[in-house]
């Protein structure tokens, strides 16, 4: 395990958010391994923080949940997103976008200079 | 918004029970599927199960961290602390009670007084850009706010360049008739601008035009809502119609909204508004003349009231060169509104609130007193909480929380107070406080009251706390709370001197006043007021500009009708000046004198115009030769009484009997002076002794000329003297005058003793809160004496069983309980009588309050310590004898 990534600070809610948005409704339990899937296994999400991460976002009002039945017929909360949750989802990702954009053209090896 | 809807959801999710099980339930089916999919990849179970654990990282934790963000941590910590307060408070409900009892009056004092302060001091004028506005008076050699005459105030509207508009009014009474029973209205006289320059807009109609005002015009009036609610039941067809004023018929144009209450210089609010060219005295086109006629001004935006004075001197000046002789000496004066309308009472709310304030201090200090006295009984409680690793803040946040709800409650509990109290208070002095209706609870009030209550609550919780934290946590341990040293004392004995100090502080300001009025009622009024009633008396509009005759026969009748009605054994008609009610002024000069040139080079003495029956009616004493008499009319030579100081001033030790005369009215007709009255207290018993004009004249009725004859019939006053209560013989007399005839109207009845009081209503409401503020801090005070003394006595009671064993005489011990007590008494009674002697000092410089007393009278100095002294000790009498109970062999044996 030593070699995969924590989850860094801030990130995990736009995750989160982008599973939602790809996978429709889903519980705690599918989100923590299609983030660890996503990632090609490179990060190691400690599955403790996303259910407080996931409350934050419900207070928040960007994703709702309610109680259903997973795919073995076993009681689990769905969590889905909301209208409001989806805009924030655009503008997140939006900044994310900016912010590496800036970060790579300062790490890339300076061509046009 | 996001944050707050978050914020929202947590305090909620504070209260929902179930979240916690549903989380668990969550869960639950997380690590069942996690355990399914690591057993499908071929894991035991147990395996599959240890590893969905790692992956969670602890149910436990993993359950802290979801509660920790479902819930608000802080709010929680801050829960326990108030549910742990509670207990606390709730364990000794008598602490409780007296602390908030102690600081509900505190704090409730301070409330009320505020709120006052707030309505009448700080809340702006509820009028458009209030700070333009300013008041005009005209300075005179006698005056330094006198009337400005209506010529004048002309000629100072047309000259100045720096007001936006100046308006003049003066008070007036009207017999309002074909509306029911005659009725006597009071009224303003004002000029157009007087409302419009306010910025007072009316409920229907309109005001008064530019030029309505002159001399001349049509007579209209504008009508209160109130008038035009009684009397139309605010039917808007009130416009236009007429209202018979005095015999004239005056056309509404306007209706004023009854929330204009304004009471400034001599105007108040009233029913009715006429144009000031309606004044229906000749005098009005006078330059010289005084008819109590004063102004008020808008200054042009930008203007300092500076800039307008200045400008205004000019235009006083260049009337000076214009009419040398009737403006010589005449200034134009502004004073600032809002100063103009509280500067009377401006001191003595400021002299209040800081005494209120003090008792709030007193309160906070006997609180903290005892809290100490707790502390020193939970010390081994927080000793055993720090050990087990609760941090200062921690316990620092756990007695803030315990303080602040107790002052938060005495705030609630002052609140409640206040808001009956300050009706109270209202309800002392009815008409002396200005702008008192808009004294109320307002959110600067509650905000005031929050204030101070975490104020207080925060003084008095940490004093405590800084004690606790100095103590060593081992030697508190070990003591098993018993004992801290006696040394740790000292704060509470400081907080005692503190306390005695500012309470004497209080009674020595209290003392004052009560001194003070109890010499103003020592001083002689050189009247007789009981059974003394006075009213107005306005005859029927008929009788205006009728005959001299006609004129001296009706008040000949009216006077023999009153003088009939039972009970009733002197009457008098008064016009001009009446005691301490109204003023007029007669200018004269001496026999032998020459003419002066002008009236300010003339002798001044007090004038009233007064029938025979008034000597009796009043119970003046006749000094020497006769008063005025039946015989002193129309035909008979012109007679004038003098009162002893006019005597004194102006013919010394020559008999002034048979002396001549010459009034300024009558310059060719010198008066002969027939008699020598006492003097009467004119100008309220504080202020006549001071008052430079207080030579007094009393002429006949009877020989008035035509003119002032006319004015007579106008309106004047009544004085009777009667057997009956003075509800009774007013009743008694209205029948009677209206008997004679029904539209005449007798008004404003006052018994000569309600109007000495109202004169002292201002002092006796001061006195008396300082009394009953003064009287609080003594209380407290004795109980904070009774708590130190009381704590003393119990740490020491060791050492006093043994000295007990040793020997010592029971009274050796009282005595020495009573010495501790005594010390911190006398320090704190030197301390409180030097801040007294600052404080007095600046209580004398800034207001009239203190009356034939130095602010360092030794009499009340001393008085008021040998009270605080007495109650000290009293307080520590209890104590005292409990410790001479102590039984020896008991406190050694414990130990």
């Amino acid at each position: 395990m030593g070699d995969k990534t924590d989850v860094w600070q801030g990130t995990l809610a736009l995750m989160v958010l982008k599973t939602l948005e790809t996978l429709g409704p889903i519980h705690g339990y599918g989100i923590a391994r299609r983030i660890e899937q996503t990632s090609g296994n490179l990060l190691s999400l400690n599955y403790g923080t996303l259910y407080p991460a996931l409350l934050k976002l419900e207070q928040e009002g960007y994703i709702s949940s309610e109680w259903g039945l997973s795919e073995n017929n076993r009681k689990a909360k769905f969590y889905k997103l909301t209208r409001a949750g989806r805009k924030q989802l655009e503008r997140e990702a939006r900044d994310w976008e900016q912010a590496t954009a800036i970060l790579a053209r300062f790490l890339s090896p300076a061509e046009e200079a | 918004m996001r944050k707050l809807r978050a914020l929202w959801m947590r305090l909620v999710g504070m209260f929902g029970g179930a979240a916690d099980e549903e989380f668990a339930a969550e869960l639950d089916g997380h690590l069942a599927m996690h355990i399914e999919d690591g057993m499908r990849a071929g894991l035991s179970a147990e395996e599959a199960r240890r590893q969905a654990m790692i992956r969670l990282g602890g149910l436990e934790q993993a359950k802290i961290a979801y509660r920790e963000r479902q819930r608000l941590p802080w709010f929680e910590t801050l829960w326990q602390d108030l549910r742990f307060g509670l207990r606390m408070l709730a364990k000794s409900p008598g602490f409780t009670i007296v602390a908030v009892l102690t600081l509900g009056l505190g704090i409730g004092a301070n409330t009320a007084l505020f709120s006052v302060v707030n309505g009448v001091l700080l809340n702006p004028l509820p009028y458009p850009h209030p700070e333009e506005l300013v008041t005009v008076h005209a300075s005179k050699p006698n005056f330094s706010e006198g009337s400005i005459s209506y010529p004048n105030f002309r000629d100072w509207q047309r000259d100045n360049k720096t007001l936006a508009a100046l308006a003049v009014a003066r008070g007036t009474g009207y017999s309002l008739t074909g509306m029911g029973d005659a009725e006597e209205m009071r009224a303003e006289l004002v000029s157009s601008d007087f409302f419009t320059l306010l910025g007072v807009k009316p409920v229907i109609g309109r005001l008064f035009a530019p030029h309505e005002d002159e001399i001349g015009r049509e007579p209209l009036v504008i009508i209160s809502e109130g008038f035009w609610q009684r009397k139309f039941g605010s039917r808007p067809d009130a416009l236009g119609k007429v209202l018979t004023l005095d015999g004239r018929n005056y056309t509404i144009v306007g209706v004023l909204p009854s929330h204009f209450d304004l009471r400034i210089n001599n105007f108040h609010a009233a029913d009715l508004y006429v144009p000031i060219g309606q004044f229906r005295n000749p005098a009005l086109t006078a330059r010289p003349a005084g008819l109590g006629i004063h102004g008020i001004a808008r200054l042009k935006p930008g203007v300092t009231i500076q800039q307008a004075q200045d400008d205004m001197l000019r235009v006083s000046e260049q009337l000076e060169k214009m009419y040398p002789e009737a403006d010589r000496g005449i200034r134009a004066k502004l004073v600032p509104f809002q100063y103009a309308m509280v500067r009377d009472v401006r001191p003595l709310l400021l002299i209040l609130m800081g005494a209120v304030g003090f008792v709030l201090l007193i309160a906070c200090v006997n609180i903290a007193n005892l809290l100490l006295v707790r502390s020193n009984v939970r010390a081994q409680e927080f000793a055993v909480r720090s050990a087990l690793g609760a941090s200062h803040t921690r316990l620092l946040r756990q007695l803030l929380t315990e303080s602040l709800m107790l002052s938060l409650t005495g705030g609630l509990l002052g609140l409640l107070l206040a808001s009956w109290g300050t009706k109270a208070m209202l309800h002392l002095l009815p008409q002396q406080l200005p702008r008192a209706a808009e004294v109320h609870m307002s959110g600067a009030v509650l905000g005031f009251t929050l204030v101070i209550s975490v104020a207080s609550g925060t003084l008095f919780g940490l004093m405590p706390c800084f004690k606790v934290f100095r103590q060593s946590l081992q030697d508190t341990l070990k003591d098993g709370g018993r004992g801290v040293g006696a040394t740790r004392a000292g704060a509470q004995n400081w907080l005692v001197v503190f306390q005695m100090a500012t309470t004497l502080v209080l009674l020595v300001g209290a003392g004052l006043m009560i001194r003070s009025l109890a010499k103003l009622s020592e001083v002689n009024t050189g009247f007789r007021p009981q059974g003394v009633l006075t009213f107005g008396l306005q005859p029927s509009s008929a009788m205006i500009g009728a005959s001299p005759e006609a004129a001296r026969a009706y008040l000949r009748e009216a006077n023999a009708r009153i003088a009939a009605v039972p009970g009733v054994d002197a009457v008098s008609f008064s016009w001009a000046a009446l005691p301490m009610q109204s003023d007029d002024e007669q200018l004269f000069w001496l026999d032998g004198e020459p003419k002066p040139q002008s009236q300010n080079a003339m002798h001044w003495a007090i004038r009233y115009i007064v029938e025979p029956g008034y000597l009796k009616a009043m119970g003046i004493p006749l000094l020497k030769g006769r008063f005025l008499a039946a015989s002193d009319d129309a035909h008979a030579p012109r007679t004038v009484v003098i009162d002893e100081v006019f005597a004194q001033k102006f013919f010394g030790n020559e008999d002034p009997i048979g002396k001549r005369v010459f009034l300024e009215q009558f310059e060719n007709e010198p008066a002969t002076v027939v008699g020598v009255v006492g003097h009467v207290n004119q100008w309220g018993l504080d202020n006549d002794a001071v008052n430079p004009l207080r030579a007094e004249s009393y002429q006949a009725m009877m020989q008035l000329p035509e003119q002032q004859l006319g004015l007579v019939l106008m309106g004047m006053d009544v004085v009777v003297h009667s057997r009956y209560s003075g509800d009774a013989s007013f009743q008694s007399i209205h029948n009677a005058v209206t008997q004679m005839n029904h539209e005449q109207v007798v008004y404003n009845p006052e018994t000569m003793e309600s109007v000495i009081a109202d004169t002292l209503a201002g002092r006796r409401f001061t006195m008396i809160l300082l009394a009953v503020f003064a009287g609080t801090a003594l209380l407290l005070a004795g109980i904070g004496m009774y708590g130190v003394i009381s704590y003393l006595v119990a740490q020491r009671a060791r050492e006093i069983g043994v000295r007990m064993a040793l020997g010592a005489d029971r009274r050796d011990v009282f005595r020495w309980v009573l010495t501790r007590g005594g010390r911190l008494a006398v320090f704190g009674a030197v301390t409180g009588i030097l801040a007294a002697l600052a404080l007095t000092q600046v209580i004398a410089r800034f207001s009239s309050l203190l009356y034939g007393v130095h602010a360092y009278d030794p009499w009340t100095m001393a008085g008021v310590t040998l009270l605080m002294m007495v109650v000290a000790l009293a307080a520590c009498y209890l104590p005292a004898r409990r410790a001479t109970r102590i039984d020896p062999m008991q406190v050694l044996r414990s130990e």
